[in-house]
């Protein structure tokens, strides 16, 4: 299949160009370089094909995508949140898949390493998962715990000079080709650990989740442990309880947010471009109320977005932007991407529901984006308890 | 060996080009700017070099004010080791030519690779310019560049075919796609942008040069207008059209 030329250009409605930093603006403008080489011309083909198109591993981590506000020291970019954030939005604008890979990377694997581990597991782990030579996944979700995580049952027990991991895993990006994860066990006094488990540990399997209709090209399985011996030393010693894994899921929802808003952005700017050159009734599409009225909303949407999540990096950038702030970012960023994909696709009429464009690929995708991380309906409630101060979870 | 790459700020290729309303300069709201593309291929081509231990250095240089400074990052991020900026906004091809060759008397390079012109006046006096004032070698239309100790080898594109040359250093270059290919161009990635902000970027002051060409106004091309179709059994109303309206005939 020959890939459509790229000519994504990203609307700017309300100039918030000019409150970015020049720095902010290479880092975009190299990453949808980026994009535009290795990822649009044959990110349709894996996807159609459901393959992870593995030969980007590299170029993510040459670009720097894997953990770019890990210090350099231990060989991220030492990059602010709102630079993260800028990545996540132009990779998701390729496909939300390679941003998953990404955002599972950064800050479900190199994150939690960094914060909660040990001197020496930083220094083992994360230079070579930022230079793409190691991939992680993240192991919290199980097949009877999804929005409820802290009922987890998969369990770690003191075996003395080492743990017995025992449970299984779903839903897991990466998992089919990942060289460690990360995963959250309880242990004998039901208290939540992260321990780094590697593959070739005994009894750790990866099988993988077939027959996706949503981030094809990205690879999802489960992370299967049967009596699997894991060293002491792969505990991360400085973080327990729900609040850890929590902690990543900030990290990751935040990057989220401006990925959707990506993907957002991608719709439009494809609807937009072909609404004035499809010509019916003698005239472009686009002179039309119905597909004007669509239009409208879509860059009123989005420009309100991209206020809300340039806002959010900044309070990032500060330490200041809260969970309920980062839920709120995430389950309105994916939501508005999502209609305006569905929109978008009714705009290109049958040409939308092809391979030719990315807007039926995007709003696949983003069926999933809308349900990891916590659903479209738990952020609700994460946001209705944080201004209520009460609980409708339980 | 030290190499200068003379650097074009220039919009984008893809950018939609409108005018101040009285026609004088160029609206730049809303345009992203590039290093010009043949200048790209120029810069690529002396970090291949200093990679292969050919140069020591390779040095950007823009002349314009601080907004082309982006530009020049960008450059230091895809690996040029330091940046000039002559402080200045030019109108002329001279002016440019004048200020590098003043710099370069100051501070002296061996090799100075341009690129054949600049994307946005469509400018391309500045090399043959500066290499005179340099009282150094030009080669233009530069598809091809080898160095062996101080000299150089170098392909032209010409009409109908392409010339081999030889030449002793310092050395003008004037070159375009060829000098490396697309696919080797860089895109700077993020260790690069975060090294980038420590490497150093020197303003200079320019010296008084007077701009022997001067624009006066720029006007957009007439856009195409739709086809007329004449019946083939009319062909006196076609030459008509054609002498009177067209006035190709």
């Amino acid at each position: 299949m020959a890939a459509r030329q790229d000519l994504y250009q990203h609307p700017d409605y309300y100039l918030m160009d000019e409150m970015l930093s020049d720095e902010h603006k290479l880092i975009r403008e190299a990453t949808r370089e980026w994009v535009k080489r290795d990822v649009s011309p044959i990110i349709e083909e894996y996807a159609q094909r459901a393959e992870f198109p593995k030969q980007l591993v590299k170029g993510l981590a040459e670009v720097g995508a894997f953990g770019p506000y890990i210090p350099t020291e231990y060989g991220g970019a030492g990059l602010d949140q709102i630079s993260y954030g800028l990545m996540m939005m132009e990779i998701e604008r390729g496909d939300s898949g390679v941003r998953s890979t990404c955002s599972v990377q950064s800050s479900l694997v190199m994150y939690p390493i960094y914060a909660y581990g040990s001197e020496e597991q930083r220094r083992k782990y994360l230079p070579k998962l930022a230079s793409g030579e190691m991939l992680g996944s993240f192991g919290l979700t199980e097949p009877n715990f999804g929005s409820n995580p802290g009922g987890m049952v998969t369990n770690i027990k003191d075996m003395g000079d080492h743990y017995l991991l025992n449970g299984a895993k779903m839903w897991i990006s990466n998992a089919p080709f990942c060289d460690i994860a990360v995963v959250w066990a309880k242990n004998e006094a039901g208290r939540i650990h992260g321990v780094i488990v590697e593959r070739g540990m005994e009894g750790f399997t990866t099988p993988e989740t077939h027959n996706k209709w949503s981030l094809r090209a990205s690879a999802t399985g489960e992370l299967v442990f049967d009596n699997v011996k894991v060293p002491k030393e792969n505990l991360l010693p400085n973080k327990s309880g729900l609040g850890a894994p929590l902690g990543c899921l900030d990290s990751a929802r935040y990057g989220i947010a401006w990925g959707a808003l990506g993907a957002a952005m991608d719709c439009y700017d494809t609807a937009l471009r072909y609404s004035k050159e499809r010509v019916q009734f003698d005239r472009p599409i686009g002179g039309f109320q119905l597909q004007q009225k669509k239009l409208a909303e879509m860059i009123t949407e989005i420009t309100k977005a991209q206020l809300l999540t340039l806002r959010l990096g900044q309070l990032k950038n500060e330490g200041r932007a809260t969970t309920g702030q980062i839920s709120m970012a995430k389950r309105n960023n994916v939501n508005m991407a999502l209609e305006i994909a569905r929109e978008a696709r009714q705009m290109l009429g049958g040409m939308g529901i092809t391979g030719d464009y990315p807007i039926m690929r995007h709003m696949m995708n983003l069926e999933s984006v809308v349900t990891y991380e916590g659903t479209h309906d738990i952020h609700l409630l994460i946001t209705g308890m944080d201004v209520t101060g009460l609980s409708a979870f339980k | 060996m030290k190499i200068l790459v003379c650097i074009s700020h220039v919009p984008d290729t893809t950018s939609k080009i409108q005018f101040t309303a009285d026609g004088a300069a160029l609206d730049a709201q809303g345009i992203q700017f590039v290093i010009n593309p043949h200048d790209e291929f120029g810069l690529t081509k002396a970090l291949q070099m200093k990679e292969a231990g050919l140069a020591t250095q390779v040095t950007a240089l823009i002349v314009g004010d601080a907004s082309v400074e982006p530009t020049l990052r960008k450059a230091l991020a895809i690996g040029a080791d330091d940046a000039v900026r002559i402080d200045a906004r030019p109108e002329s091809g001279n002016q440019v030519a004048q200020w590098i060759a003043e710099y370069v008397q100051a501070n002296p390079y061996e090799l100075v690779l341009c690129g054949i012109e600049s994307i946005d006046y469509n400018g391309g006096t500045v090399p043959g310019l500066l290499a005179h004032r340099m009282g150094a070698a030009f080669a233009n239309a530069c598809i091809g560049l080898e160095l062996s100790g101080t000299n150089a080898t170098v392909l032209r594109e010409i009409d109908g075919g392409k010339e081999k040359l030889t030449a002793s250093l310092p050395l003008v270059v004037a070159g375009k796609k060829g000098l490396v290919e697309e696919s080797e161009l860089r895109i700077p990635n993020m260790r690069g942008i975060m090294a980038a902000r420590t490497k150093p970027l020197a303003v200079v002051a320019p010296s008084a040069v007077a701009a022997q060409v001067v624009s006066k106004r720029f006007e957009k091309p007439v856009g195409r207008t739709s086809v007329r179709l004449i019946d083939k059994d009319n062909l006196g109303e076609l030459v008509r059209l054609l002498h009177e309206e067209a006035k190709v005939i």
